[in-house]
């Protein structure tokens, strides 16, 4: 998958979730700063798993939207 | 009362595990019978329900501490029945011994089964329970993490280990309508206790002065199953020992 339908895809999930704008969420954004905290990241996956169809298991700390973004696409 | 719910309950071909599927079945849930063991009990189980509940339930083998089984089980599940509203983590087993004399095997085993088991099948409900915003998860612990048993080390070690799981994961997924809470059998009587006779000197530590029942068990799952209000909780059904 590409990086600009994954960085969408989250862009998209976390507006709907925060009261975020999307083109204020950026590459370099944090969730913290995004208002995503950890408890609420395990449905923010599960909200990206549906919509883009794959299976997301993260066992590490992904802080920035790119962490995110990044390890989606090597999935 | 539960009607179009599904229920999942782990060790459900007999004792604790068979009295909360048929209980669960007796307020209107579908039921997944989960067993390891014996395919006959189970599929006994399973006729028990849709006999007497009409209510949908399918048997299903997996050893719950394989994290991967269970991870396979909840899809396969999820597949059969489309939702998980109700998980009671009853499997369980013991390989009782003096701790001098116990085998690595022996400890090993029994957390896995026990603590680990509770942990995987958690592990792979949740997500559904959180797409769905609702769930109840019941484990059932025992009096001996509380009081301690000689002989028990394992054992209790791994039903005291079930109540912080409980407890962590009650605080963890509170905020998401899911509640999860512990029941402490005391001295029940089922199979795992068939050993122990009523003339044991055990029974006289109890106050009510008798083992319990499966169906005495299966009553407080089924309550806090049903109660929303309830999270963190270890309500044991003990006859009194640990008070």
């Amino acid at each position: 998958m590409d990086e600009k339908t994954i960085f969408d895809a989250i862009r998209e999930t976390v507006a709907e979730r925060t009261d975020a704008n999307m083109d204020d969420i950026k590459m370099e954004s944090t969730f913290r700063e995004l208002g995503i905290d950890s408890l609420d990241t395990v449905e923010l996956l599960m909200n990206l798993e549906d919509k883009l169809g794959v299976t997301i298991e993260v066992d590490k700390k992904l802080e920035t939207v790119k962490d995110l973004v990044d390890f989606i696409a090597a999935l | 009362m539960l009607s179009g719910k599904v229920s999942v309950v782990t060790g459900a071909s007999r004792g604790i595990g068979k009295a909360v599927a048929l209980k669960l079945a007796s307020l209107g849930s579908a039921v997944a019978v989960v067993y390891h063991g014996n395919s006959d009990k189970a599929e006994e189980t399973v006729r028990e329900i849709t006999e007497k509940y009409s209510v949908k339930a399918i048997s299903y083998k997996a050893d719950v501490s394989s994290y991967e089984e269970t991870k396979e089980l909840a899809r396969k599940i999820k597949e059969d029945f489309t939702r998980i509203d109700i998980l009671v983590n009853n499997a369980g087993i013991v390989k009782d011994g003096l701790i001098a004399m116990m085998s690595e095997e022996s400890f090993s085993s029994v957390i896995d089964t026990n603590l680990k088991g509770t942990f995987n099948m958690i592990r792979h409900t949740v997500p559904m329970m959180l797409r769905q915003k609702e769930g109840r998860i019941v484990n059932i612990s025992s009096v001996s993490a509380i009081i301690g048993n000689p002989g028990q080390a394992n054992y209790s070690a791994s039903k005291a280990g079930i109540i912080g799981l409980t407890k962590s994961a009650a605080k963890e997924l509170a905020a998401k309508n899911i509640t999860v809470n512990a029941v402490a059998p005391g001295f029940i009587r089922t199979d795992m206790t068939e050993n122990i006779g009523e003339d044991n000197p055990l029974v006289q530590m109890i106050p009510l002065k008798r083992f319990g029942k499966a169906d005495e068990v299966a009553d407080a799952v089924a309550f806090l199953a049903t109660s929303s209000y309830i999270t963190g909780e270890v309500l044991k059904v003990d006859g009194g020992i640990a008070m």
